[in-house]
């Protein structure tokens, strides 16, 4: 997977990374179409510059309606429509949450490196301490041992999910202010110590991309990049199995 | 000049001075921060390979120098100190002494600002924002004990002098103007500075509160910015109280906000002034512009929260603050329309004066890059869109195409049309020339660029793009053949600046102007003893901006009705 093609990562000509989310293709459709428009006024405003600045005083009077108003009507009106467009595709993102039968995975941003913890047969994470954080105890979350929920929780540093299926995920930071962002996945939402926050999306396009840090959060902040590998849902499936298997043996042979 | 003079005039150019230390330091950090991300091994000299906590530091102090120590200073009190008391006719600003106060109070932030290099760990390494907890705990990294605590007294110093300030320039402008000027009568530069002067006192006022708490919470073991337990770098900390984050970050950005209005205000309103002047024509919808200087400081108060689309707000107050947001391009929209249409024409009939003299293409670059910046603004604000581009290189491009050059065009321009009136001499056309095309052409090869490499997902504050495994850093190796002409831009555009430096170091070795209003300028600081401290009392009979249908002959606002009644005056509220 080394030597992916630039093809492969860049779509197009505005340097857009492939889109391989479910709501993404309705995102940079409105993305491109704000960077047309802005494109076509900045060309207009300028164009009207540098014409005025060269022509000579010219002796006609026009109203202050039509220079100034007019416009402006035209200019409130097309701000308008792109606010309401806009504003539907945040509203179908972000005013619900995601389907009862999303997957649930959590993240966890810590100087300078994201956790990615998953629920496991139990369908229900274990309760979290911070005092109980220790690396060194293969504990970097600090999950509490005393909590049944936990013990069948999986641990993992890439984000594996199954193309297709809607996400839930939960974040949450140990330490400072994460910027959890998937450039593909045309998502980005901080992380933040003391709460949580959730955001839900379906990819939709098997492969491997871009986790990022977005918020300064300390000298590592450059580095604190992480792996996202979208999988065939039944390859997925069977990765899941293994992982749940290879941690309850762990579990038995921690508990006898 | 006196060191400790209280004269509004040695005031404002050592406010000026603070800002050309403060650009100095910050351009050079520029330099130092394109150089290390196009060639991370690159050896600096005297110091060695870029860290990436040095990084960091840089980003951080060069973020803090510009905001704070050239965009605010250089404008608002520099100029502001510099002009407007003649600009209303009056000889002094309102309490002198306080006036110096805060001047020399400013000087003291900077320093302390400066000083944060060469404590122990260095700058503080979180950004002008400083965000908790990164701010809060020295725990947190290098530059973040020592460094950080300078940094927040440098700005706790900048909002006492900064407050100061404005509460000067208030009053001022209520209390000082001289006979005959009325509020509608104003040039728009002080309409400008009074909006700004009326944003600083809250923004300025919020922000200080908010340093004493984080302060607190640093010292004291508070919780306001941050929860009851934090874990940071293998420490566990406990806090007397369970706090947010997101607090610091509505309390910073309605400070922050509203500062990138207080920086460009005087800027528009220098604009409008210049080409009005140069065109040799009344500003079009002269009240619709105080109207929207007005209602741009109204609205800039309220948006604060399109800077926390992603922070973990509510998405509902994502879609008021979106709102509000989209609205401001409103009003800025009516300010390009009235610069273009003034603008429209303005070749001169005759061939006897010059309407491209310096002060006009810098005012007319200050259009141009109002317009390629503000225009993604729009984009920026709404919160789907933002999602992608929240923290990119797109949001860098936005700002710093208004922010660092629209708003340095604005001091370029008040520097080359305000330069006869002060020193009494004029600077080079032909290197003032040279120096605005070659740092415009520059400015948009910098900044352009990084609009592509933003939506290629390039992310902020990344002390090294190339270099590391994985996806994400194949992804952002792709913007690095743009990264390279970015930095080839920039080092033309930091060069360039030297002939501005060689055009006012020539120009004060030059002979002195005989010429009292050079520009043919009908505002109250050229009318002749305006700029002295005892000179003839001046009276305002009308407006600025009344020029002669052919532009050649002007009234200025001080000349009395009889002596011009032979010049017919156009009306209000056309385009001629």
């Amino acid at each position: 997977m080394a030597s992916l093609q630039t093809s492969d990562v860049v779509r197009w000509g505005w340097f857009l990374p492939r889109d391989a989310a479910l709501h993404g293709p309705a995102l940079d459709a409105h993305l491109m179409l704000n960077l047309w428009i802005v494109l076509g006024l900045a060309v207009l405003a300028h164009g009207l510059l540098l014409v005025g600045v060269m022509v000579r005083r010219r002796r006609a009077k026009l109203p202050v309606v039509m220079l100034e108003y007019l416009p402006l009507l035209a200019l409130t009106a097309l701000f308008a429509w792109l606010a309401t467009k806009s504003e539907q595709l945040w509203a179908s993102q972000r005013y619900v949450g995601a389907d009862p039968a999303a997957m649930q995975v959590e993240v966890t941003g810590e100087q300078f490196a994201w956790y990615f913890r998953y629920p496991g047969v139990d369908a229900a994470f274990g309760r979290t301490k911070l005092p109980l954080v220790s690396a060194a105890e293969g504990n970097s979350l600090g999950i509490d041992p005393t909590d049944p929920k936990g013990k069948d929780d999986i641990v993992t540093s890439q984000l594996v999910l199954p193309a297709g299926r809607e996400v839930d995920l939960t974040l949450r930071s140990l330490d400072v202010i994460h910027g959890f962002s998937a450039p593909e996945m045309r998502l980005k939402q901080n992380a933040v110590p003391g709460q949580t926050a959730h955001i839900h999306f379906t990819p939709t396009v098997p492969g491997e991309y871009a986790i990022l840090c977005t918020q300064v959060c300390g000298l590592g902040h450059y580095r604190m990049q992480s792996v996202l590998r979208v999988l065939p849902a039944k390859e997925f499936d069977a990765w899941l199995t293994q992982r749940e298997l290879a941690k309850a043996r762990f579990e038995s042979e921690v508990s006898r | 000049m006196r060191v400790f003079s209280t004269r509004h005039r040695d005031v404002g150019l050592g406010y000026v001075a603070i800002s050309l230390v403060a650009v100095a330091v910050g351009m050079l950090l520029s330099l130092v921060m394109r150089l290390h991300l196009t060639w991370p091994d690159w050896s600096l000299p005297l110091h060695g390979p870029v860290l990436p906590e040095e990084y960091l530091a840089i980003v951080t102090m060069h973020g803090t120098l510009m905001l704070f120590f050239v965009l605010t200073v250089a404008p608002l009190s520099g100029f502001g100190n510099l002009i407007l008391p003649a600009q209303i006719g009056t000889r002094r600003m309102a309490f002198p002494r306080l006036n110096a106060l805060g001047m020399w109070t400013m000087w003291l932030a900077l320093v302390a600002a400066l000083a944060a290099f060469f404590v122990p760990g260095g700058a503080p390494i979180g950004g002008w924002t400083a965000y908790p907890p990164l701010s809060e705990s020295p725990l947190a990294g290098p530059g973040q004990g020592a460094g950080m605590d300078l940094w927040m007294a440098s700005i706790a110093l900048f909002c006492v002098a900064g407050t100061m300030n404005a509460v000067i320039t208030l009053t001022t402008i209520v209390k000082r103007r001289c006979e005959g000027m009325t509020w509608e009568r104003l040039p728009l530069t002080v309409w400008a500075w009074f909006t700004a002067a009326l944003l600083s006192v809250p923004a300025f006022s919020v922000l200080l509160a908010a340093l004493v708490l984080l302060f607190c919470d640093r010292h004291l073991h508070s919780g306001f910015f941050v929860p009851g337990q934090e874990w940071i770098n293998g420490v566990m900390i406990e806090h007397r109280g369970d706090g947010s984050p997101l607090l610091w970050l509505h309390l910073f950005w309605f400070f922050g906000h509203p500062e990138v209005y207080i920086a460009i205000l005087p800027g528009m309103g220098l604009v409008s002034m210049v080409i009005a002047n140069f065109a040799r024509r009344r500003v079009f919808a002269y009240r619709l512009m105080i109207a929207t200087t007005l209602l741009i400081g109204l609205l800039g108060i309220v948006v604060w929260g399109h800077h926390m689309f992603v922070a973990g707000l509510n998405p509902f107050a994502g879609t008021v603050f979106s709102v509000a947001s989209l609205a401001i391009a409103l009003p800025s929209s009516a300010k390009v329309l009235s610069w273009l249409v003034t603008a429209w024409g303005s070749r001169a009939p005759g061939g006897q004066r010059k309407p491209m003299a310096t002060p006009m293409l810098y005012a007319l670059g200050f259009v141009s890059f109002f317009i390629t910046g503000g225009l993604t603004g729009p984009v920026l604000a709404q919160p789907i869109l933002d999602e992608y581009l929240h923290n990119t290189f797109f949001v860098i491009a936005h700002f710093h195409l208004i922010m660092s050059m629209a708003a340095i065009f604005g001091i370029f321009c008040a520097v080359h049309y305000w330069y006869p009136l002060v020193f009494r001499r004029q600077l080079s056309e032909r290197l003032g020339r040279w120096h605005f095309w070659l740092t415009l052409l520059a400015a948009y090869g910098t900044f352009l660029p990084m609009y592509i490499t933003g939506l290629g997902g390039e992310p902020r504050h990344y002390a090294q793009l190339n270099g590391i495994a994985g996806p994400g850093a194949r992804l952002l190796a792709l913007t690095m053949p743009l990264q390279r002409h970015i930095t080839y831009s920039a080092v033309v555009l930091i060069a360039a600046q030297v002939l501005f430096f060689w055009n006012i170091q020539r120009t004060a070795r030059g002979p002195k102007l005989t010429e009292e209003n050079p520009w043919g300028a009908t505002t109250l600081e050229w009318a002749p003893g305006a700029m002295d401290d005892e000179g003839p009392k001046v009276r305002v009979v009308r407006e600025p901006c009344c020029y002669e249908q052919d532009g050649e002959g002007f009234v200025p606002q001080w000349a009395e009705p009889e002596a011009v009644s032979g010049i017919p005056i156009p009306l209000r509220g056309e385009a001629e």
